[in-house]
């Protein structure tokens, strides 16, 4: 009797892991699709300020080929993403490690280019105070780049779970979700680096 | 007993059919490389004086589209996995552009 008692704990356990993943990853995706709002909403404030410069610096000061660099930067990233969330269908830990840290590494770059693009900007006049126009623009990117600093964080805390083996794919955020919120970063900047940058010049 | 054979004989067939039709890494890297050529093209059009005025919104918005899509369908597996996934991201998409075009309609910014 214990033994079925015991059996039948083990099977609820098995049944709730079992049904949780599917769970988690709708979760992932309404998180994800509200995150769309978020930034349209961003994206719609930036566009109805980009002419209220109040005599400051407006869009001419954008150093386009440096944020193309940046943008094909983050964009690669989501390559190395896929790739480590592939290795890890496949349970090749050594090469998700790799890959992982490399999105990561990527991820990094892109957020030191930004810091270096609002460092000039900032030399060039363009603060948060200064317009509606500078408000909007560091409001969007700076919230985008908060964004990729959370997904280097869980890159680099799932990069260092799986050296100690406690990279789970039916608990926590696993590979795949956070490959989700990675991807999903992507494209928010294929929208912004259209938007305000290609756009505007 | 009958739920957990179903369970053994369905799970390997539902894991099958959510990852069988990935793309391979070597497609992932060609995947890369498309996008890698279109954001080049993309960072050309505002110097190229043929595309002026709408034309160059139009390609600028369609090229960031094609990218914006491709990610989504191929890197976020969108266009293999539940209808369900599809969904919740399409209305978040679709309240978006509504929300973009209200905002921008009601403060005649367009």
């Amino acid at each position: 009797m214990s033994d079925v008692a015991v059996t039948d704990l083990d099977h609820t356990e098995h049944a709730d892991h079992h049904d949780v993943k599917p769970v988690r990853k709708t979760a992932m995706w309404v998180f994800l699709g509200s995150e769309c709002v978020f930034f349209g909403a961003m994206i719609s404030t930036f566009l109805l300020y980009r002419n209220t410069t109040n005599g400051g610096p407006g869009s001419e000061i954008f150093d386009i080929p440096f944020t193309s660099a940046s943008s094909f930067v983050l964009l690669m990233s989501s390559l190395t993403m896929v790739l480590a969330h592939n290795a890890f269908e496949k349970s090749d830990m050594r090469q998700t490690r790799i890959w992982l840290s490399g999105t990561a590494l990527l991820g990094a770059t892109f957020l030191a280019g930004q810091i270096f693009e609002f460092t000039e900007f900032i030399d060039k006049g363009l603060t948060l105070p200064r317009s509606p126009f500078g408000s909007s623009f560091y409001m969007l990117t700076g919230f985008h780049g908060m964004h990729v600093a959370l997904g280097v964080i869980l890159l680099a805390a799932m990069a260092v779970l799986s050296l100690s083996g406690r990279l789970y794919d039916d608990r926590g955020l696993n590979v795949e979700l956070v490959g989700l919120y990675w991807h999903f970063v992507d494209i928010v900047w294929i929208v912004i680096f259209t938007v305000v940058y290609l756009l505007q010049i | 007993m009958t739920t957990d054979t179903e369970e053994l004989v369905e799970a390997p067939a539902e894991h099958d059919a959510d990852h069988i039709k990935h793309p391979t890494p070597k497609q992932y890297w060609l995947i890369a490389l498309i996008l890698a050529v279109i954001t080049a093209f993309e960072i050309a059009v505002p110097s190229i004086s043929a595309f002026d005025g709408w034309l160059r919104v139009f390609l600028l918005f369609f090229l960031g589209g094609v990218k914006f899509a491709m990610v989504v369908a191929l890197f976020m597996h969108l266009k293999f996995d539940k209808p369900l996934y599809r969904a919740f991201f399409i209305i978040g998409l679709v309240g978006a552009i509504a929300m973009f075009v209200v905002v921008l309609l009601t403060f005649r910014a367009i």
